[in-house]
């Protein structure tokens, strides 16, 4: 970003990946401009955000380095869409997980080619950035996990099976035992088809590490998120919102630290009273669909009309770090038990009942301090949009305001979304 | 204290002035191509201390004009309770957004419904079916308004609904039951929408389709409680924006 940073030049890497690059440099110049109108606009930020800043300047190159490094020294990378994939299995098997890009609208009409119109935005971008060739995330992952959280994805991970190599993990959408037991087996699956990839074998140590190091992340959020329900709200929600983005395909161990450094400067703003919104401004909570890099548009409509959102009961928020993989060790199957076990715990609209959702919610709106709640799904998310009735129900029974939108990547819609969320912040 | 307030809507800019919460004046004028210009006229028309814009565009008003904005929801909800304060609910379609508001306390807004992303069901739908029919807009109520009944219309979307249209006219179909059916159906989404977040009322219909004798007469004899039409039922987001500077 600064002119006294060196400009490297990645066109190599990005040749070499296979990459559109005349399409892909065009991709880069719209999301420069993105993030400084939506983050770097913002007054009075935590320092520690300089990082993701650096990191988002570098999202196409740096990163991609390392990951081109780490595979030179043995590595694999794995690519996925989703936080049942178990990262700390990945790891131990010498692996990189990297959530793949899913939150830009990118070759659409060449999408409709091949997957229905009436697909939601983030199965539309992720098929969209691969025909596109884009992504130097998934041109650098030796395999992608998917997961069967939704038909769309089920059936989209047909079709980019045809054209990358795809693992497809069967998610349950119930739990009970013997849902419990088809997850565990797939959980098996999923060794085997990493260690066949790496050539390694699954060891106990380098699981326990494993699981450690990504608890260590997880932790860091949560002390991040933690900050957020500070009456005075220290970090705005579009930067919180980023560090878990950035969570999902960042080196660990350095996104860990990074992490700890804000959260660090936000208890510090806590005991200071700085703030970055007004004391009267609107305490929103967001529930609903993934949000992947770069989708900050609701984040960013209710701060520009004077909210701050305090928290996000998200897959890209509370459903990504609130729980932990125990840590007592023990044997790799007791391990691999208590994986099963802490994955098949995330609330998911594609789970039913999954009443436990609606508790998150209105247990956060509490802890947060919301003034209210706004419930966001993808057009055509049909979990999402259907536990939208759901939500709205419990929520209006518990006297929380809630307002309901179903909206994509474009920016058609910014008008009445402004008009609504301004409406709904002046209600409160 | 002289206090404007301005109304920028996607078809017209309305502009009330309020002297000690009394209206001393007011005016309309079509948006056209250039809404701020079109504002700017009203603007001159006469000296204001304070200015506080509503509608799409109240904040491209504030960085021409200054003062504060206010959403339309807000707006509305304040300008219909203060003309009826026993309203309970206002339904208000505009050009390009329907909008259903229940009221609280002293017309605060209590809750509120809105059209995501098209202008289904809206003004603006009933001027391109009015042209598909070619009607005049008045005509065309008052043709669906003399109708025995209305032919059903499925879809609600604009573009759908005049390929729809057209089909019927095609079809044979008289454009006056058409024009029924198609007014029927704005009515029964908007009933829905009523029923939903502010059944009983008593009920203010206000925004530009108020001027609408068969929506009048539609709405008002679909809903359970009363329905007040306030006789300038376009300026009353201008007017909720001015009162609104006392909150």
């Amino acid at each position: 970003m600064s002119d006294t940073v060196e400009t490297v030049d990645y066109t190599e890497m990005w040749e070499g990946l296979g990459l559109n690059v005349p399409a892909h440099c065009a991709l880069l110049k719209a999301i420069g401009p993105a993030y400084e109108s939506v983050y770097l606009s913002q007054e009075n930020r935590p320092e520690g955000m300089g990082y993701f800043d650096f990191v988002m300047s570098e999202i196409h190159g740096l990163r991609i380095q390392e990951l081109q490094d780490h595979k030179a020294d043995g590595g694999t990378v794995i690519g996925t869409f989703c936080v049942y994939v178990p990262e700390e299995i990945i790891r131990a098997l010498g692996g990189q997980s990297i959530g793949l890009c899913a939150g830009a609208e990118w070759a659409f009409p060449e999408v409709e080619q091949v997957l229905p119109r009436n697909t939601c935005a983030l199965i539309k971008s992720f098929m969209g950035f691969k025909l596109g060739k884009v992504c130097p995330y998934i041109e650098s992952a030796d395999l992608v996990v998917g997961e069967t959280t939704c038909d769309g994805k089920k059936k989209a991970y047909e079709v980019l099976g045809e054209l990358h190599n795809t693992h497809v993990m069967e998610l349950p959408q119930m739990k009970r035992p013997e849902d419990r037991a088809l997850w565990r087996a797939e959980i098996d699956r999923l060794v085997a088809e990493l260690e066949r990839l790496s050539g390694r074998t699954l060891q106990a140590d380098a699981l326990t590490a494993a699981i450690t190091e990504v608890n260590d992340k997880r932790r860091a959020l949560q002390r991040l998120n933690a900050a957020r329900a500070a009456a005075a709200a220290p970090i705005s929600g579009k930067d919180a919102l980023l560090a878990v983005q950035v969570a999902f395909y960042d080196d660990v161990p350095r996104l860990t630290q990074m992490v700890n450094a804000i959260a660090d400067e936000l208890e510090a703003r806590i005991e200071a009273g700085v703030s970055v919104a007004p004391a009267d401004a609107k305490r929103i909570l967001i529930t609903g669909s993934p949000m992947a890099i770069p989708n900050w548009k609701v984040h960013h409509i209710v701060e520009s009309a004077g909210g701050v959102v305090v928290a996000e009961e998200l897959c890209t928020g509370s459903r990504y770090y609130d729980t932990l993989v125990p840590e007592d060790g023990g044997t790799i199957e007791e391990m691999l038990d208590a994986i099963t076990d802490k994955y098949l715990g995330v609330n998911c609209a594609c789970f039913t009942p999954n009443e436990a959702r609606v508790d998150d919610i209105v247990r956060m709106a509490e802890e947060y301090g919301a003034d209210g709640v706004i419930h966001y799904a993808l057009q055509f998310c049909g979990p999402y949009q259907f536990e939208g009735f759901t939500v709205e129900k419990a929520l209006r029974e518990a006297g929380i305001p809630v307002l309901k939108i179903e909206t994509d990547y474009s920016m058609e819609d910014a008008g009445q979304l402004s008009t609504r969320v301004e409406a709904f912040l002046e209600m409160l | 204290m002289r206090v404007l307030g301005l109304d920028i809507g996607s078809r017209t800019v309305d502009a009330v002035w309020l002297e000690d919460g009394r209206v001393v004046d007011w005016a309309v004028a079509d948006s056209g191509f250039d809404p701020g210009s079109a504002a700017a006229v009203l603007v001159d028309r006469g000296a204001h201390d304070l200015l506080v814009s509503t509608g799409y565009g109240r904040h491209a008003a504030r960085e021409r004009f200054g003062g504060s904005v206010v959403t339309e929801i807000t707006a509305y909800g304040r300008g219909a309770s203060a003309l009826f304060p026993d309203a309970r609910a206002v339904l208000d379609i505009g050009g390009q957004d329907t909008k259903v508001i229940a009221l609280g306390e002293q017309g605060r807004v209590a809750d509120f419904e809105m059209n995501d992303k098209c202008a289904a069901g809206t003004g603006k739908f009933l001027e391109v079916m009015a042209r598909a029919l070619g009607y005049g807009l008045s005509e065309m109520a008052e043709a669906a308004l003399a109708a025995d009944r209305g032919v059903a219309i499925s879809s609600m979307c604009t573009v759908f609904a005049e390929s729809e249209v057209t089909g019927l006219v095609h079809r044979g179909e008289d454009r006056a039951r058409i024009a029924r059916g198609l007014h029927d159906a704005i009515a029964t989404r908007t009933l829905g929408s009523l029923k939903r977040i502010a059944a009983g009322g008593p009920l203010v219909f206000a925004g530009g389709v108020a001027r609408n004798p068969a929506m009048v007469a539609l709405v008002t004899g679909g809903f359970e409680g009363d329905v007040l039409v306030p006789a300038e039922a376009q300026i009353v987001g201008a007017y909720g924006a001015a009162l609104s500077v006392e909150d």
